[in-house]
């Protein structure tokens, strides 16, 4: 979080967008905190689209009113993306969670109604992941295009809380079959896409399809981030559009050169063919685990480092059930 | 999915075509996502407007490409149904 007085201004963003969509950049994702808190996101997403950038708004649905979202719309606003956070579920009995679901629900409605695409993202841990088909079903009722079940990644706040959070096989392996039969049924009506819990996966993910290859961040205060997670990594320093064109950060900077390409890795991962599959996997999950972002992703059950995730998994869930799918055991070593 | 000839085949609702100055190519948007794409996916993509069948589509650029494009054409879109950016009836 930053104080509003640091965070860039209207003119500011717009340099930014018009920089992105030079250098080759069609979609843009508005998230925050909340972007509707800011005053200006009529002026900014009409300058989106004014440069050709497909936009998103990623809110927690609070504070879309119909006129501010016909003011979107007719910027050029192509798609809303509410979050339903398991802080709504866990306070659905309380009055004010109650407030915030009914909130979302109305403007849900709003975005269906004024022709918007509409996607629903929900955040899944050991709390809520048992109600992942009345998560499916909801999003169904509420017209949404898309569903993003996303499992918590564990960096952060999640990583300190990672044994509280962590579903436990069973929960994934329902979860997932859950997902599966609810993707063919609503197939042609609602996307789903539904993310597994990487400890849970055999390799790692390609994280954002590699780091400095499709994907960049510009944070409030101008610092620009390969992903929305790479402030973790303490050892890098990540230069500002404030000093720099976005050129110069996506080519030249630093934090962006730092692991592009292969030059970095480590082995096994420089020779191994899975690398243009996941270009080595997550860098902060790497720097989270073992305090080294050139490691392999621990994830990988092709590096030694794997038996840390398997004894987090064990630590936070108890003794694996061997008998479940979707479970990838560390191969033996003696 | 297997299509067929007989396959009426149109862009998801929420999915437009766009030519990108950057790139000097066309582009398929969508929320979250884009498909880059050549001269031939574009030119077929055009032509799905949700009237024509797939068999209308490969006749018109059979024309343009002097041979059978049908088998492509079939190929190229079940992809692109695949993954829920194109529609059939």
């Amino acid at each position: 979080m930053v104080r509003a007085d640091e965070e860039l201004k209207t003119g500011d963003w717009m340099r930014v967008f018009t920089q992105a969509r030079e250098l080759g950049v069609l979609q843009l994702g508005l998230s925050g905190g909340e972007p509707l808190v800011r005053p200006d996101v009529e002026d900014l997403v009409a300058h989106a689209h004014g440069v050709g950038l497909y936009t998103t708004l990623v809110s927690s649905g609070v504070g879309l009113t119909p006129g501010r979202a016909r003011k979107l719309r007719d910027a050029g606003l192509e798609h809303i993306q509410i979050s339903i956070q398991d802080s709504d579920e866990k306070a659905a009995d309380s009055v004010a969670g109650m407030r915030a679901v009914r909130q979302k629900l109305s403007a849900a409605a709003i975005v269906r109604e004024l022709g918007f695409a509409l996607s629903i993202n929900v955040v899944l841990h050991r709390g809520n992941i048992d109600r992942v088909g009345e998560m499916i079903d909801l999003a169904a009722r509420l017209g949404a295009d898309r569903l993003e079940l996303a499992n918590t990644q564990y960096y952060g706040w999640a990583l300190a809380n990672r044994n509280a959070l962590m579903p436990s096989p069973a929960q994934v392996a329902a979860a997932s079959d859950a997902a599966d039969e609810a993707m063919r049924r609503h197939r042609g009506r609602m996307q789903i896409v539904y993310v597994l819990p990487d400890y849970y996966e055999s390799y790692p993910k390609p994280c954002y399809g590699g780091w400095g290859r499709h994907y960049l961040v510009v944070m409030p205060d101008g610092r620009t981030l390969p992903c929305h997670g790479a402030t973790h990594i303490t050892t890098l320093r990540f230069d500002s559009v404030r000093d720099h064109a976005l050129r110069w950060i996506w080519e030249e900077s630093a934090a962006f050169q730092a692991f592009r390409g292969d030059a970095w890795m480590p082995e096994p991962c420089r020779a191994c063919p899975r690398k243009a599959i996941d270009f080595g996997g997550c860098r902060c999950q790497a720097f989270a685990l073992t305090g080294n972002a050139t490691n392999p992703d621990p994830v990988c059950t092709l590096t030694p480092l794997r038996a840390i995730i398997d004894k987090a998994v064990q630590e936070a869930t108890g003794p694996p059930a061997y008998q479940y799918r979707y479970i990838s055991l560390a191969p033996e070593r003696t | 999915m297997t299509l067929t000839a007989a396959a009426v085949p149109a862009l998801w609702r929420l999915a437009r075509l766009e030519f990108d100055p950057v790139r000097q190519q066309r582009v398929l948007l969508y929320p979250e996502g884009v498909v880059l794409l050549n001269d031939t996916g574009g030119a077929i993509l055009d032509l799905c407007d949700g009237r024509r069948s797939i068999a209308d589509v490969a006749a018109i650029l059979q024309e343009r490409y002097r041979r059978d494009v049908t088998a492509d054409v079939i190929d190229y879109l079940s992809q692109l149904v695949e993954r829920e950016l194109v529609r059939v009836e």
